[in-house]
């Protein structure tokens, strides 16, 4: 359902990406790995159209996003939920759902009472402001804010940083959830053993280029792609 | 209670101006004009129409056309320069002021309107054995009504949480599939709709005239910097002290303190400015603002400067012996050579200018403060001191220093929209004391009569004077750029942060910085006063710390040379095509507008990235 081929993606004179061709399928989870700074995150951000400059191809359900703006990106069905978080932080959580609240095409939409079964703390703390959560809370705050919207294709930038061991291990569920209900991830991580429970396939970036893909069975078989692409 | 009538409008204007920096994060220069042309509109369908529906209609009708005209400006305008620096948006919008300045003036005329009385409310009320116009009571409630309207707005409805949300982020709100250009619109629409209103609600009460523009955006800046950005209910407050401020002044009048007696209604600019002040020290962010996020998308970083090549010296060296030469035409053209006497001092005035609004990254838009200072400065000491003309122009960098060094302690503090705003009221403010202060500067009239002694006193003669100062100020402001000092200047501009971590006391600097501007530009003041033989309060008005801005940005603000070549531009066509139309205004908004949004390098800065290309 996605495709990017030979994508590009520039900060400033800065070139990021090279050539970067992935694709996801319909009810796959694919990871996306590599070390810091490799290009993970900017590979997400140019899918959304939130780089400054970007090149090659990116197609999703036949439309072309590189002609697209953002929010008409967002609207076809990719989610996206950003590393950072990016939380209102001035905005209760119940607020911070409704402005990802956008109509279903066909399934069952998410609701708040259907995302508080999901993530059950985020049940007790409606009326908290976003910036008075803990970090974890957030992380899942920001993935149930992003579901509101119904994408079809999650784009999940390093849901395991920053969050405690329990947190992870809620995201990993999650994720498997999702993945039951029919939807499609694109999961960007460093912590293999979570993407390893979790993934389909993988592609390991590095210096902004794809340097492997294969089946995540065959990454978590062999060290020695292990030691190559994400040792530190 | 007249002061709390007058806090309405005053909010309905700077709610206005909050809504839309909130959620643009541009501070819109043309806000007051919106203002004045809702207080026209207005004017016209009470005039005109006549009766209940010519007034209460009229309001209606006027922020119905605020909100249209608002929303052609953001789609045709706004929406081109929202990723671009701060200091063009502001100009941007400026330029509106003088474009919407002189459509209001071939539309009605130069005369000031007063508008018929509200229908219905024209009687008056006895509270407390006064009499209360009626119309002054609908309005003391219609602020609360209104501020609760935009409560409910703002924090019950859909719309509302996604203009808060996209306040703090926009490009997340765009990444959950809102069209933030649509609300973009909307909100700019409702905050020149207001401000159309608060424009409209003043024209029983004071006529529109001309001047509002102007006026109602410095109040309107304070407000909002008291109040904070952003906030609404901070806009009421901070609307309710001012209102009531002036109110107090003005009802006080002429008092005898300790024997001195103080006329208070002719204070009112200066309390105005005392409490921003002590609000500014004690809450940097206004009564119930909050440190804003700036948006995600920063200015590029500007290329370091390069000294000049062996070809730029030997140009600058040829362009000097040229202007040694011009007082030659003294003679045959005296026109050319006063020309070039206002030419120097503009190149002078311009380079103090981008001293601190390049390197220093301070988009002052007060800076006319200094210049109209030294002006000041040199004239008083010749006149009412009898210091020699040589004493007068070393002092009037003095008298502005003095006052740069106190504007600066509090602009260097902020950053961005904030500094130009306080700087530009500080520079009204400097404007409204020497305009009212009658008995020392002369008011409006100035003062005349200040021309150099012998040999000075032949206008070939005091070029060259002109011309050796204008170069001793450029190079030295040039060769502190170059020095450990301009290097700290432009880390501290580049990133406060690690500046400070780097042990540069950033403030301390760029106050340092501003100071020497402002006495550089006193000094141009003062050769100004001596080459004009007078002074007058037009050297202070805003219009010319714009002009300076111009000068820079049409110039090159990333260029060194840039002032060198923009201020003689712009004083040349000023001189020459301005002058012969009477609208010189709009045509002068219009060039603003060509410059930021097809030139933004300017001319020193598209000459030198073509010569980058040629070099490649």
């Amino acid at each position: 359902m996605l495709e990017a081929q030979k994508l590009c993606a520039w900060y400033g004179a800065a070139q990021i990406l090279f050539d970067v061709s992935l694709t996801v399928c319909e009810g796959e989870v694919v990871a996306l790995m590599g070390r810091n700074g490799s290009g993970k995150t900017t590979t997400m951000k140019a899918i959304m159209g939130l780089v400054g400059r970007r090149a090659g191809s990116v197609r999703f359900d036949g439309h072309d996003l590189m002609a697209l703006k953002t929010f008409q990106i967002a609207r076809l069905g990719i989610g996206w939920v950003p590393e950072e978080r990016r939380i209102f932080t001035e905005l209760t959580l119940a607020e911070n759902l409704e402005v990802g609240r956008r109509a279903a095409n066909g399934r069952a939409p998410w609701t708040p009472e259907r995302l508080f079964q999901l993530f059950p703390n985020l049940a007790e703390m409606r009326e908290r402001p976003g910036g008075r959560m803990s970090g974890g809370e957030q992380q899942m705050l920001t993935v149930a804010r992003t579901l509101m919207g119904n994408p079809r294709l999650v784009l999940l930038d390093e849901p395991s940083e920053g969050v405690a061991p329990l947190v992870v291990e809620r995201m990993a569920d999650t994720i498997a959830e999702l993945k039951k209900e029919g939807l499609s991830v694109l999961l960007s991580e460093q912590n293999l053993p979570f993407a390893g429970a979790v993934s389909d396939r993988v592609y390991i970036l590095e210096k902004g280029h794809i340097a492997w893909s294969g089946g995540m069975a065959e990454l978590e078989a062999s060290e020695e792609l292990q030691r190559q692409y994400l040792g530190v | 209670m007249n002061g709390l009538a007058n806090a309405s409008s005053l909010f309905f204007l700077s709610a206005g101006l909050s809504l839309i920096f909130g959620v643009s994060r541009v501070v819109n220069m043309a806000h007051g004009s919106l203002y004045m042309l809702g207080a026209y509109i207005a004017y016209t369908c009470a005039s005109k129409l006549g009766g209940m529906l010519g007034f209460w209609g009229g309001l209606v009708a006027t922020a119905a056309a605020l909100a249209l005209v608002g929303t052609l400006i953001e789609v045709l305008l706004l929406r081109r320069i929202y990723h671009v620096a701060e200091l063009f948006q502001l100009l941007a919008t400026f330029a509106l002021v003088l474009l919407l300045s002189d459509v209001v003036a071939a539309l009605w005329g130069v005369e000031d309107l007063l508008g018929p009385r509200a229908p219905g409310l024209r009687g008056s009320v006895e509270i407390l054995g006064h009499n209360y116009p009626q119309y002054d009571l609908f309005l003391l409630f219609l602020g609360p009504v209104v501020l609760a309207g935009l409560h409910i707005l703002l924090s019950r409805t859909r719309w509302g949480t996604l203009v808060r949300a996209a306040t703090q982020d926009r490009d997340m709100v765009a990444a959950l599939g809102v069209d933030q250009a649509k609300l973009f619109t909307a909100v700019f629409a409702l905050g020149s709709a207001l401000a159309g209103l608060g424009g409209a609600l003043e024209t029983p009460r004071q006529p529109a005239n001309l001047g509002m523009d102007l006026s109602a955006l410095g109040d309107a800046f304070v407000v909002v910097v008291v109040g904070g950005m952003g906030s609404i209910p901070g806009a009421y407050v901070a609307a309710l002290l001012i209102a009531e401020i002036k109110a107090i002044c003005i009802g006080l009048g002429t008092q005898h303190i300790a024997g001195v007696a103080f006329n208070f209604s002719k204070l009112t600019l200066v309390a105005e400015f005392i409490v921003m002040a002590i609000v500014l020290i004690a809450r940097p962010y206004g009564l119930l603002g909050r440190a804003q996020g700036m948006p995600r998308h920063a200015a590029a970083m500007e290329d370091p400067l390069k000294p000049a090549g062996q070809a730029l010296r030997l140009l600058a060296l040829a362009v000097l012996v040229g202007l040694l030469a011009v007082p030659l035409l003294a003679e045959a053209s005296p026109y050319t050579v006063v020309l070039a006497t206002d030419v120097l001092i503009a190149v002078l005035f311009a380079a103090s200018l981008h001293f601190i609004a390049g390197p220093g990254g301070m988009h002052s838009f007060g800076h006319a403060a200094y210049f109209g200072l030294g002006c000041y400065g040199a004239g008083l000491l010749l006149k009412l001191a009898g210091l020699p003309m040589a004493a007068a122009i070393a002092g009037a960098p003095l008298v502005a220093a003095l006052a740069a060094a106190l504007f600066g302690w509090f602009a260097v503090r902020l950053s961005g929209v904030y500094l130009a705003m306080l700087t530009l009221a500080f520079a009204q403010i400097v404007w409204a004391v020497v305009f009212q202060w009658e008995t020392l500067t002369g008011g409006s009239n100035g003062v005349l009569g200040i021309w150099p002694p012998a040999p000075f006193n032949r206008a070939g003669i005091y070029y060259l004077l002109v011309l050796g100062l204008t170069v001793l100020g450029v190079l030295l402001m040039r060769r502190i750029l170059f020095a450990p000092f301009g290097y700290a200047m432009r880390a501290g501009r580049d990133s406060p942060l690690r500046a400070e971590a780097t042990g540069i006391a950033v403030l301390k600097v760029h106050w340092l910085a501003f100071i020497i501007a402002g006495s550089v530009c006193g000094l141009a003041g003062a050769l100004f006063a001596f080459a004009k033989g007078g002074i007058s309060p037009e050297t202070i008005h805003v219009s010319r710390s714009i002009d300076g801005l111009v000068m820079v940005l049409l110039g090159g603000i990333h260029e060194l040379a840039g002032p060198l070549v923009g201020a003689p531009v712009f004083t040349l066509l000023q001189d020459s095509v301005m002058r012969q139309t009477p609208y010189w205004r709009g045509v002068l908004g219009v060039v603003i507008l060509v410059l930021v949004l097809v030139f933004p390098l300017g001319i020193a800065g598209t000459i030198a990235a073509w010569a980058r290309r040629f070099a490649r």
